[in-house]
C-alpha cells in the first residue's frame, strides 16, 4: 500500500492542505466547550446577559470560519482521492500491458480486472475519508485531552486512560478483521470469475443444460461470502457497544470524581461542564475514527492487492536496439528450445531454420506439437530456454520490444476485433493509415466484400469481440488488419481455419503478388496451405521432423508425407 | 425512477420482516437509552453546585442508575449491529442470486450484445456499493430517525421554549441535506456509468491483451484508457465533491442550533427556569439531536449512490427473459431424430434478412455436412436447431413436433455440440470434460477421452486429470482445448449431433483418428457438421451449400460435383 502513495504526488496541495483545512475547523471546535465554560462561570452566575451575547456571537463566528475551512477541505479530499485513482488505474493498466504472456498466464485475467475495478475503487474510498479524517478525529480526542489538562491536571488523566483503553479497543478489533477483508475479496473474486464464465460460455452452459448446476454452484460460493461477511461484519460490531460503554463509564467516573474537587473548591461548575463536553466530544470523533480505520483497512487490503499487481515487473527484459540491418538471412532459429513456466517438458527442441527475406515458410505438425510456439518467439510473446533466434542479424533480445512488433504482423489463432468502427480496427497496428490503405488490405485478406456489405462501409460498428461479425468474417477483417501494418513479416497462425478453401487459395495467391511481399509464416493444419511455401518445417511433439520444399518433404519425411495422404489421396481426388 | 427501485429494496428486504422488526425495535431501545445517559449527567452535574455544596448520596444513586443503562444499552447495539449485519448481506446474497440466476434465463439477442465486463460490473460491483450503502442505511437510518424524535420528546419535557427554538432551526438542515441528495444522484449515475464505461474496456483489453501485445498497440490504448478515465475522474470528483458538502454543511446548521440553545438556555438559567445541568443535557443533546441529521444525511447520500447501483442490477434482472417453455410441453422428449424446416425466416438485425424461405428434410440417422462461405448462415442454422434464437417465420420440428413446444433443456439435451470457439473454465481437466455432470466414473472419462484422442496429451499433463487449467486454457494449445470441448460429449452421446468447425484447429492427423471415432458417434444418429475441410463432408448423406442465408445447392457429394456448380467451384480450389 505504501508504495502507492506516490500517486498523491501530483496532488500535493491537496493532500496537505486537506488535512490542514479539517485541522483548522477542529481547532475551532475544539475552543467551543471552553466558550460555554466561561459563559457559564462569568455569564450565569453573575447574571450578565451581555457577556453571554457575546459568547453567543463568538459561537457563531466559530462555526462559520468551520463551516468554510471544510468545505474547501471535502473539496480536496475528493479531487486528491480521484485524482490518485486516476493515476494508480493508469499505472496498473500501463503495467499490466507491459506484462509478458507468462506473466498474464499466471496472474490471470479476473484477479487483473477486479485489481482494476473494485480494488482500487476501495483505496480511492480510503483516501478520501483519509485526507477528510485522519488528522482530524486523532486530533480532536487528542486535543480534547490537552484541554482537558489545561483545565485539571488530576481529571485529564481520567482522559488519558479512557484513550489509550479506547485504542486498545479498536486496534484489537481491527487487528483481527484485516485479514477477514482479504479473505472477503478473495469470496468475490471467485464470484467474478463465475460470472464472467456464465457469460463468455454461455453457449456450452445451455447446450449442456447446466443452469441448474451452475446456479447451485453460484449460490454456494455466494452463501459462503455471505457467512463470512457476516463473521467479519459480527466482530467489527462489537466496536460501537464496546466504545460507547468505555467512555460513558469514563465520563460517570469524571463526574464522581469533579464532584469532590469542587466540594473543596479546587474546580468550577463551568469547568465541570466544560471537561464533560469535551470527553463527549471525544466519543463523537473516536467513532468517526473507527469507521474510518475500517474502511482504510478494506482500502488497505485492497491497496496491497493493487500494488502487487503494480510491482509485478514483466519477467521479460526489453532490449535498446531499434536499428534494423537489411540482411540477406532475414530470420534464423538457431538451436531454440523453449519451454513454458511451470512445465517439466520443453515444447520446442533444437530448431535450426533459416529463413531468407520474402520467403514463404509453412509450420505443419500435430496438434500440441509447438507450431504456435515456435512463432510465439519471432515477436518475443515467449523467450527461448536455450538457443536463440536472430531477426536481422541480431539476436530478437537485442531489439526494443516495441520495434520488434511494429515489423511483425500477427494474425492470431483466435479471431478478435474490439468495439469501435471498422476502421478503427484496422488502423490498429497503423495509425496513420489512410482509407485508401486499408481498403487495399482488405482486398487482399478477401475482406473487401464484407465492408462493402455495410451501410456505413468503414464506419460499421464493431460491438465488443466482434460479436457481429462471424467466425470468417472476424478472421478475414484480422488479416487485413496485420496487412494494414504493412509488416516485414507476416505471421498467420492457422488463421485461415474458418475460411473455406476458395477463399484460403485466393488470399495466399493475393499476398504472394503483394509489392515487397513480406517473409511469410504459415501455420497450417492443411497441407494445402502450405505446399507451395519455399520452405516447409515439419514439427512432431515440439521437435522438427523435417525442413525442405513440398517435393522434397515428400520423399523425405514420413509424417509430412503422413499428413498430406491424408487429406489427399484417400480422397481419390488428384 | 428512485422510488421505484427503493420499493424494489424494500421488497427483497421483507423477506427478513423478523430481523428487521428486531432491528427496529432494539433501535428504539438504544437510541431512548442513550438519550438518558446525558439526562443522568445533567442530572448528577445539578448535584454539584458548589464549593461545600455537593450533595454525594444523590451522586451515586444517579451515577449506579448510569452504570445499568451503559450495559443494557451496549448489548442492544450489539445485537442490533449483528441483525442489521444479517439483513443486509442476505439481502445482497439474494440479489446477487437473483441477477446470476437472470442470467441463466436470459436470451441470446441481448447476451450476446452486451458486454462481459458490463455484466460482472453489474453482479459484483455494483452491488458490492450497493451493499455498502444498504448498511450504512440499517444501521444509521433508524436509529438516527429514532434519536431525533427521542431528543424531541424529552427537550419538550425539559424545557418547552428552548425545544421550539430547535425544532423551527433543523428543517434548514434537512432542506440542505435533501437539495445535496437530489443533486448527487445525478451525479453518482453519471458517475457509475463513466466507471461502467471503464469496466467494459478494461475487460476487452486485458481479455485480449495478447493481440494488443502483438500489435504493440500498448500506447492507442493508453491513450484511450486517458479519455475514460479522465472522463470518470471528473465525474468522480463532482459526485463526491458535492455529496461529501452534505457533512459540513448539516454541521453547520447545527452548530448555530447549538449557539442558539446555549444563548436561550443562558437566559433561562439567569432567570432561575432551568438548572446550569439541565443546560448541560440541553447543550448535550443538541450536538446529539444534531448528529442524526449529520448521519440520516450522510446515509441518504450514501444510499443515493447505493440506488443508482441497484438500479443497474435490477434492470439487468428486470431484462426480459427468453420466452418461458411451452406449458404443454411434453415431460420427456426422446425424438428419433427426423428434422424438417418449413418455410423458415431469421435474421439477427430485423431491418435486414438473413435466412429466407428455408426448407429441409432430414431423415433420422442422415448426415448433413453445412458447406458454404463465411457469414452465409451457417452458424445461424445451428443457433435455430438449438433454440438459441427462435425463428422469425415458419417452423423447425424434430419428429413431427415444433421445437418451440418442447422444453428447451430437453430439446439441447437431445443434441451433442462442439462449437468452433472454445470454452475452458478454470478448474480441473475432469470438471472440463464433465461440465459438473454427475455419475461418470473415471473409467467412462477416460473412455470418452481415449476416443476423442485427448487422452494421450491429459496424461502427459503434470496432475493428469486433475491438472488445474486457467479461465482460457492457459497453455492448452487451441487444438488441445478442441480436443477437450469434444472428449465433453462424446461423455454421453446424445441422438442428434452438431459439429460446428469442432475439428479446425486439430491437425489432420489426429482428425482422421478421430474421424473414426465421429463416425461411430455419428452412427444411428442425425448429424449436422459445419466444416470447412471437403474431407471430413465427403461422407455426407445430405450437403447444404449456403450461400447468403439461401441454400442454394443441396444433394450429396456426387450429385453436387457432376451438377458443375458453386459447390464444384469449392471443392477444386482445395486442389488447384
Amino acid at each position: 500500500m505504501k508504495k502507492l502513495l506516490v500517486f498523491l504526488k501530483d496532488y500535493k496541495k491537496e493532500t496537505i492542505l486537506g488535512p490542514l483545512f479539517k485541522l483548522l475547523e477542529a481547532s475551532f471546535e475544539l475552543l467551543v466547550p471552553l466558550v460555554i465554560a466561561a459563559m457559564i462561570d462569568k455569564g450565569i452566575e453573575v447574571g450578565d446577559r451581555t457577556y453571554v451575547i457575546k459568547m453567543c456571537g463568538i459561537l457563531i463566528a466559530l462555526c462559520v470560519v468551520g463551516f468554510a475551512t471544510a468545505i474547501t477541505a471535502q473539496y480536496f479530499a475528493a479531487k486528491a482521492a480521484a485524482g490518485f485513482a486516476r493515476k494508480v488505474k493508469r499505472a496498473l493498466f500501463n503495467n499490466i500491458q507491459s506484462l509478458s504472456f507468462s506473466d498474464m498466464d499466471r496472474v490471470g485475467t479476473s484477479a487483473m480486472i477486479t485489481r482494476m475495478t473494485s480494488d482500487v475503487n476501495q483505496v480511492q474510498q480510503g483516501v478520501n475519508l483519509t485526507i477528510r479524517l485522519l488528522l482530524r478525529s486523532p486530533f480532536v480526542v487528542f486535543g480534547a485531552m490537552i484541554m482537558a489538562f489545561t483545565i485539571d491536571f488530576r481529571q485529564a488523566l481520567i482522559f488519558v486512560v479512557t484513550i489509550i483503553l479506547l485504542f486498545v479497543v479498536v486496534g484489537v478489533i481491527m487487528a483481527w478483521s484485516i485479514p477477514g477483508y482479504g479473505k472477503i475479496q478473495s469470496g468475490l473474486d471467485t464470484l467474478l470469475r463465475l460470472t464472467r464464465e456464465n457469460h463468455t460460455g454461455v453457449r456450452v452452459i445451455r447446450a449442456f443444460g447446466l443452469e441448474t448446476k451452475e446456479k447451485d454452484e453460484f449460490g454456494k460460493r455466494n452463501n459462503e461470502l455471505m457467512n463470512l461477511q457476516q463473521h467479519v461484519g459480527g466482530v467489527s460490531a462489537l466496536m460501537n457497544p464496546l466504545t460507547f460503554t468505555i467512555l460513558n463509564l469514563a465520563i460517570a467516573y469524571l463526574i464522581y470524581k469533579s464532584a469532590a474537587l469542587v466540594n473543596i473548591g479546587e474546580l468550577s461548575r463551568g469547568q465541570v461542564v466544560a471537561l464533560y463536553n469535551y470527553m463527549s466530544q471525544i466519543l463523537v470523533e473516536l467513532i468517526k475514527l473507527a469507521n474510518l480505520i475500517l474502511t482504510i483497512t478494506k482500502a488497505i487490503a485492497s491497496g496491497d492487492r493493487v500494488q502487487e499487481l503494480l510491482e509485478l515487473k514483466s519477467s521479460m527484459k526489453d532490449g535498446e536496439s531499434d536499428e534494423f540491418e537489411n540482411t540477406e538471412i532475414h530470420i534464423a532459429f538457431n538451436d531454440a528450445c523453449m519451454r513454458y513456466t511451470g512445465d517439466s517438458e520443453d515444447s520446442l527442441e533444437h530448431v535450426d531454420l533459416e529463413v531468407k527475406r520474402g520467403e514463404k515458410i509453412g509450420v505443419i505438425g500435430g496438434t500440441g506439437s509447438g507450431k504456435s510456439t515456435l512463432i510465439n518467439l519471432l515477436p518475443r510473446f515467449y523467450d527461448v530456454r536455450e538457443g536463440s533466434v536472430f531477426i536481422d542479424g541480431k539476436d530478437v533480445r537485442e531489439y526494443k520490444l516495441e520495434a520488434l512488433r511494429e515489423r511483425i504482423g500477427i494474425v492470431p489463432q483466435k479471431a478478435v476485433l474490439f468495439h469501435g468502427t471498422i476502421r478503427d480496427n484496422m488502423r490498429w497496428g497503423n495509425a496513420g493509415a489512410s482509407d485508401e490503405e486499408i481498403f487495399e488490405a482488405l482486398k487482399i485478406a478477401q475482406a473487401l466484400e464484407i465492408v462493402l456489405g455495410k451501410e456505413n462501409g468503414l464506419d460499421h460498428m464493431v460491438s465488443q469481440g466482434g460479436k457481429n461479425f462471424s467466425g470468417g468474417q472476424k478472421q478475414r477483417l484480422t488479416i487485413a488488419r496485420a496487412l494494414v501494418k504493412k509488416p516485414e513479416i507476416l505471421i498467420l497462425d492457422d488463421s485461415a481455419s474458418a475460411l473455406d478453401f476458395l477463399t484460403d487459395k485466393n488470399l495466399r495467391h493475393a499476398i504472394s503478388e503483394m509489392e515487397n511481399a513480406p517473409t511469410t509464416f504459415i501455420v497450417s493444419q492443411r497441407s494445402s496451405s502450405v505446399h507451395d511455401c519455399d520452405k516447409i518445417i515439419v514439427l512432431d511433439n515440439g521437435a522438427v521432423a523435417g525442413i525442405g520444399t513440398h517435393d522434397e518433404l515428400l520423399n523425405s519425411c514420413e509424417l509430412y508425407k503422413e499428413i498430406y495422404d491424408s487429406q489427399f489421396k484417400q480422397e481419390g481426388a488428384v | 425512477m428512485k422510488k421505484k427501485t427503493l420499493k424494489k429494496v424494500l421488497k427483497h428486504a421483507g423477506k427478513y420482516r423478523g430481523l428487521i422488526f428486531l432491528s427496529l425495535t432494539l433501535a428504539v431501545l438504544t437510541a431512548t437509552l442513550s438519550l438518558y445517559v446525558p439526562i443522568l449527567a445533567g442530572n448528577a452535574v445539578d448535584c454539584i453546585l458548589g464549593k461545600d455544596n455537593v450533595d454525594f448520596k444523590g451522586i451515586s444513586f444517579i451515577l449506579f442508575k448510569m452504570l445499568i443503562v451503559i450495559g443494557i444499552t451496549a448489548v442492544s447495539q450489539w445485537i442490533m449491529n449483528k441483525a442489521n449485519n444479517a439483513i443486509t448481506f442476505k439481502v445482497v446474497r439474494d440479489v446477487r442470486a437473483e441477477a446470476f440466476d437472470k442470467l441463466q434465463i436470459l436470451p441470446f439477442e441481448y447476451l450476446d450484445k452486451v458486454k462481459t465486463g458490463d455484466i460482472v460490473s453489474r453482479i459484483i460491483a455494483d452491488v458490492d456499493l450497493f451493499a455498502d450503502g444498504l448498511l450504512m442505511g440499517f444501521t444509521q437510518l433508524f436509529t438516527g430517525i429514532v434519536t431525533i424524535v427521542g431528543t424531541l420528546v424529552f427537550m419538550f419535557y425539559l424545557n418547552f421554549r428552548i425545544a421550539i427554538v430547535v425544532v423551527a432551526l433543523t428543517p434548514l438542515s434537512l432542506l440542505l441535506a435533501r437539495f445535496i441528495a437530489n443533486k448527487s444522484f445525478e451525479l453518482f449515475k453519471r458517475q457509475s456509468e463513466a466507471r461502467s464505461e471503464q469496466t467494459g474496456f478494461i475487460d476487452e483489453m486485458i481479455g485480449n491483451l495478447s493481440v494488443v501485445k502483438a500489435f504493440a498497440h500498448e500506447d492507442e490504448n493508453m491513450e484511450a484508457f486517458d479519455e475514460v478515465n479522465d472522463r470518470l475522474f471528473d465525474a468522480s470528483v463532482k459526485a463526491v465533491f458535492v455529496s461529501a458538502i452534505t457533512n459540513p454543511g448539516t454541521r453547520f446548521i447545527n452548530n448555530i442550533v447549538y449557539a442558539a440553545v446555549a444563548l436561550f438556555g443562558a437566559f433561562a438559567c439567569i432567570t432561575g427556569r432551568m438548572t446550569v445541568g439541565g443546560l448541560t443535557i440541553f447543550l448535550s443533546y443538541a450536538t446529539q439531536y444534531t448528529k442524526p441529521f449529520n448521519e440520516i444525511s450522510g446515509v441518504v447520500t450514501e444510499l443515493q449512490n447505493a440506488l443508482a447501483c441497484a438500479e443497474r442490477v435490477f434492470a439487468l434482472i428486470e431484462e426480459q427473459p427468453e420466452q418461458a417453455d411451452s406449458k404443454d410441453a411434453p415431460e420427456a422428449f426422446l425424438p428419433e431424430g427426423n428434422i424438417v424446416i418449413e418455410d423458415a425466416a431469421f435474421s439477427y438485425d430485423k431491418s435486414k434478412s438473413l435466412i429466407e424461405d428455408l426448407d429441409l428434410n432430414i431423415k433420422k440417422g442422415q448426415r448433413v455436412a453445412i458447406v458454404g462461405p463465411t457469414g452465409s448462415g451457417k452458424t445461424t442454422l445451428i443457433n435455430l436447431l438449438m433454440r438459441f434464437y427462435d425463428v422469425d417465420k415458419g417452423k423447425i420440428s424434430i419428429d413431427g413436433m415444433d421445437i418451440r413446444d418442447i422444453k428447451r433443456a430437453d430439446l439441447r439435451n437431445n443434441f451433442g455440440m462442439v462449437l468452433q470457439e472454445t470454452w475452458l473454465r478454470s478448474g480441473t481437466i475432469r470438471d472440463n470434460i464433465t461440465l459438473g455432470r454427475e455419475g461418470f466414473t473415471d473409467d467412462e472419462i477416460i473412455q470418452a477421452a481415449k476416443a476423442s484422442h485427448a487422452h494421450s496429451f491429459i496424461k502427459r499433463l503434470p496432475e493428469g486429470y486433475n491438472t488445474v487449467i486457467s479461465e482460457n486454457g492457459g497453455n492448452l494449445s487451441q487444438g488441445q482445448k478442441q480436443l477437450l470441448c469434444i472428449t465433453r460429449v462424446m461423455l454421453n452421446i446424445p441422438p442428434m449431433l452438431i459439429l460446428d468447425e469442432a475439428t479446425s484447429s486439430i491437425d489432420t492427423n489426429t482428425e482422421m483418428r478421430i474421424q473414426k471415432a465421429f463416425n461411430k458417434m455419428m452412427s444411428g444418429r442425425t448429424s449436422f457438421i459445419v466444416a470447412h475441410r471437403l474431407s471430413t463432408i465427403r461422407e455426407a448423406d445430405v450437403i447444404l451449400v449456403m450461400k447468403d442465408g439461401h441454400i442454394i445447392e443441396q444433394g450429396n457429394h456426387k450429385e453436387l460435383l457432376d451438377k458443375e456448380g458453386f459447390y464444384y467451384e469449392l471443392y477444386n480450389s482445395q486442389f488447384a
